[in-house]
């Protein structure tokens, strides 16, 4: 048994309503609890701010296009290499760490999980591999259906409860967390040389809409009331005046409940939404749309947001939404990878360059800021950059820094291209978020939007003991006029502590961790066989495997944590 | 200026990564800071003084220091990485990557230089009085950005992929390159005096590169534009200006005088 006390530090707690108040948090093994023995070790917190473990609702930190942007990019890693440690390995790189790496930066900046936002089903096996290598930080992965050929299948033919066991089987074979949709028909088409712009198009030879994807998914994901909710990635990303499509496909679940109110609030969590926010008809005349989409959001309760800041670095975007990269690969000429994912989905990896000289990405920079700002409850908005699309994770206390100092916006506003601050409303919004909000976008927001909200993302009693302790003293210091200050506290803890084990003093790794996988099994013990049939004609026919090679087995998720879905 | 000489001791080694021996580092340390200063074998770190007699004065300010390597030491890589002011000249060889990252100040190699010397370069002077390796002035591997500027001078000859997606700046090779030549670049003059083997300017999109001598096996992406004169080093020489590579679309021009 190993207890260990935080005393005295300034705790910002937002699902038990603590906001900063002094006091203490006890440890006893995983767990929080509520009083430990004389004996425990204590970590004096005072004059620190004191937080539940960091959680990364979307990020891409593992897998085959994460492994592919290591691949074709030394130079990422130019210059951005750390040597082993007492407690770390070497690794590197900037945009795409490697995955010790991954997992040393997010435990120095007090992170505890961090999901990977797209794994395709055929590769599953690879992205686990990688997460078990990535020590010290939960993680889960989700699991990419939005252009699987049985799902688009069964949705058309309105063969619902096919469906329903499907989505279940696909989690269970690929130790999913959720069902992702990526560009849903778009990244099949792409196979005819194709893409679904508006979610009215339809995709080719499947002939059903994108719309019908979202809905049909939606519908499944509650019926088998799964943990979280659906999670899209919207058609036509990263396009001038794709707001339209946004407001389309926020349109399709309006006044739509979870089955499970108690465990989440929303059927849809949009992933990235500041590459969904954009207006003007081109790259010339390209304005945000922040605003119509912040509305849209404030007024739909059931849904959240991952804002995908863009933090003006050079990076390397992957995702699963191929006809995209390629379109992006011929706007900046720079090195391209594309995959087709048989059955299931596609990729594509490009490097980019978020320059601050460049008027569409300060345009961009302001875009995300003004979702975050302008959607009034900080519990729907959550603070991600899909790593690496829109900048690294690394950048979370610049961005951070950016949402608590008005000033720290303007000044940056002012060293951007001069046709920035006609297109943008930035330098109108004076709200700053202080660490209570920063709480519920970064802990309290991304843990109940995935239904972990009792266990994680939280500091009261029999939460699990991931724990963030910051040297900033909110009491004599400003945020407001001290960015830099914001930036250096958040981006190395005084502690971080997961699950009750202490990872992290003073922004030294110290311990190996005890990562868990998270991973959801929603089949309730049973298989219709009408479904396995159908999937087995699936792999006699199309893949280049066999069913029986398809499934990933236990030995390959590092420390399983499997959540099982009641359902009444 | 403050001279700091470096002489090889006689000490056996397989390879030295002496990238912290530029005037920049040694700027305000005392010699026995100089000493100290760190240099890698293999995956272990040694002081400087380990393989090297310290001796000179340093200054708190790099423009005001000149190193001189007193001795040919090619097994040493890295030697004036990154370097930004100052001098520093070696009497001898030196390994792969000498001036590579370097944005100012004079580094000057008596000897021949290993491959990849000044890669991504961005200001400041190289001068190889010997021959180069591969790669002078080239890009880091998998990088679209190879060398930004400065200038480099090789008396010598010159190996292959000289100034690979060179951006800007400048190579000038005394004596003859081997292949490819340009590849890549976007930007940027490669001079060559001597001959240039084979598929000069291969995929070049933009830049200049000027062959006083004969070309081998010519790329078909480069046609042929007009016959001019071109003033070069105080000389007039009648050249055939070429245009290319056309297999990328590229509009880099190759003046040719060896017709």
């Amino acid at each position: 048994m190993s207890e260990i006390l935080v005393k005295n530090g300034y705790v910002y707690d937002p699902k038990n309503g603590v906001n900063g108040d002094v006091m203490d948090i006890a440890i006893r093994d995983d767990k929080i609890v509520d009083a430990v023995s004389p004996t425990a070790k204590v970590i004096d917190a005072s004059g620190k701010v004191v937080m539940a473990g960091g959680i990364d609702i979307h990020a891409h930190i593992a897998g085959p296009k994460v492994n592919v942007g290591r691949n074709m990019r030394p130079e990422d890693k130019l210059f951005n290499t750390s040597k082993r440690g007492k407690m770390t390995r070497s690794g590197g790189g900037f945009s795409v760490p490697s995955v010790f790496e991954t997992g040393y930066v997010y435990s120095r900046m007090g992170y505890t999980q961090a999901n990977e936002a797209a794994m395709p089903p055929l590769l599953a096996r690879h992205t686990h591999e990688e997460m078990a290598d990535t020590p010290l930080i939960d993680q889960s992965a989700y699991t990419l259906l939005g252009n699987n050929w049985l799902v688009m299948e069964y949705i058309k033919r309105g063969e619902k409860d096919k469906l329903n066991a499907f989505v279940a089987w696909m989690l269970h074979a690929t130790k999913g967390y959720c069902v992702k949709l990526v560009n849903p028909g778009g990244s099949e088409a792409w196979g005819w040389g194709m893409n679904c712009v508006n979610i009215s198009d339809p995709v080719p030879y499947f002939d059903v809409m994108p719309s019908e994807i979202i809905s049909g998914l939606a519908e499944a994901n509650e019926a088998l009331n799964l943990p979280t909710s659906i999670h899209l990635h919207a058609n036509n990303l990263g396009h001038p005046g794709n707001y339209q499509t946004t407001l389309d496909s926020i349109k399709l679940l309006e006044g739509v409940l979870p089955r499970d109110g108690k465990i989440r609030d929303q059927v849809i969590n949009f992933a990235h939404m500041q590459f969904h926010s954009y207006g003007g008809t081109t790259w010339k005349d390209f304005e945000t749309e922040a605003q119509p989409i912040a509305d849209s959001i404030n007024k739909n309760k059931n849904m959240t947001v991952d804002v995908g800041f863009v933090t003006l670095d050079e990076t390397t975007t992957m995702t699963a939404d191929g006809p995209m990269e390629y379109y992006l690969h011929n706007t900046n000429h720079l090195k391209w990878a594309n995959a087709d994912i048989e059955l299931e989905t596609a990729a594509g990896v490009v490097p980019y360059i978020y320059s601050p000289k460049i008027s569409v990405c300060g345009i961009q920079w302001a875009i995300g800021l003004e979702l975050a700002l302008l959607i009034d409850d900080p519990m729907q908005a959550f603070i991600t950059t899909d790593h690496p699309n829109a900048g690294p994770f690394r950048r979370y206390p610049r961005i951070i820094s950016w949402l608590m100092s008005n000033q720290a916006r303007l000044d940056r506003l002012e060293t951007l291209h001069k046709v920035v601050p006609d297109r943008v409303a930035i330098g109108g919004i004076s709200r700053v978020f202080d660490f209570y909000d920063i709480a519920k976008m970064t802990r309290a927001g991304p843990a109940r939007a995935l239904g972990l909200g009792d266990m994680k993302g939280h500091l009261g009693v029999g939460a699990d003991a991931d724990v963030a302790i910051y040297n900033y003293n909110p009491k004599t210091m400003d945020p407001t006029t001290d960015p830099a200050g914001i930036e250096k506290t958040f981006k190395n803890t005084a502690y971080t502590i997961k699950g009750g084990d202490i990872v992290v003093i003073d922004g030294e790794v110290v311990s190996k961790g005890n990562k868990r996988t998270i991973w959801v099994d929603a089949t309730n013990g049973s298989m219709d066989p009408a479904v396995l049939d159908d999937i087995e004609k699936k792999f006699v026919r199309f893949y280049s495997v066999t069913m029986n090679n398809y499934p990933v087995q236990d030995e390959y998720v590092a420390r399983g944590l499997v959540v099982k879905p009641e359902v009444a | 200026m403050k001279k700091v000489t470096l002489r090889p001791k006689d000490k056996e080694y397989m390879f030295l990564d002496a990238d912290n021996v530029t005037p920049d580092n040694f700027a305000g340390k005392t010699l026995d800071e100089v000493r100290a200063v760190e240099i890698y074998e293999g995956n272990r770190t040694y002081a400087l003084g380990d393989y090297f007699d310290v001796i000179g004065e340093t200054d708190p300010d790099p423009n005001e220091i000149g190193i001189v390597i007193d001795g040919s030491v090619p097994k040493v890589k890295y030697i004036g990485m990154k370097m930004s002011a100052g001098k520093l000249l070696v009497k001898g060889s030196v390994g792969m990557y000498a001036g590579g990252w370097m944005t100012g100040g004079r580094l000057r190699v008596n000897g021949d230089a290993g491959a990849y010397a000044g890669i991504a370069m961005e200001g400041g002077e190289l001068v190889i009085d010997g021959n180069a390796g591969d790669y002078v002035g080239a890009n880091y591997r998998g990088d679209w950005r190879g060398m930004k500027g400065g200038k480099i001078v090789v008396s010598g000859n010159a190996g292959s992929d000289i100034g690979e997606a060179m951006v800007g700046g400048e190579i000038v090779v005394k004596g003859n390159a081997d292949l490819q030549a340009g590849i890549h670049a976007h930007g940027g003059k490669i001079v060559i005096e001597g001959d240039a083997e084979s598929r000069v300017g291969a995929q070049m999109t933009k830049g200049d590169i000027i062959v006083l001598g004969k070309i081998g096996y010519w790329l078909p992406g480069f046609i042929y534009k007009k016959d001019d004169q071109i003033d070069y080093d105080g000389k007039q020489y009648a050249v055939k200006v070429y245009q290319g590579d056309r297999g990328e679309g590229g509009k880099g021009t190759l003046y040719y005088a060896g017709a």
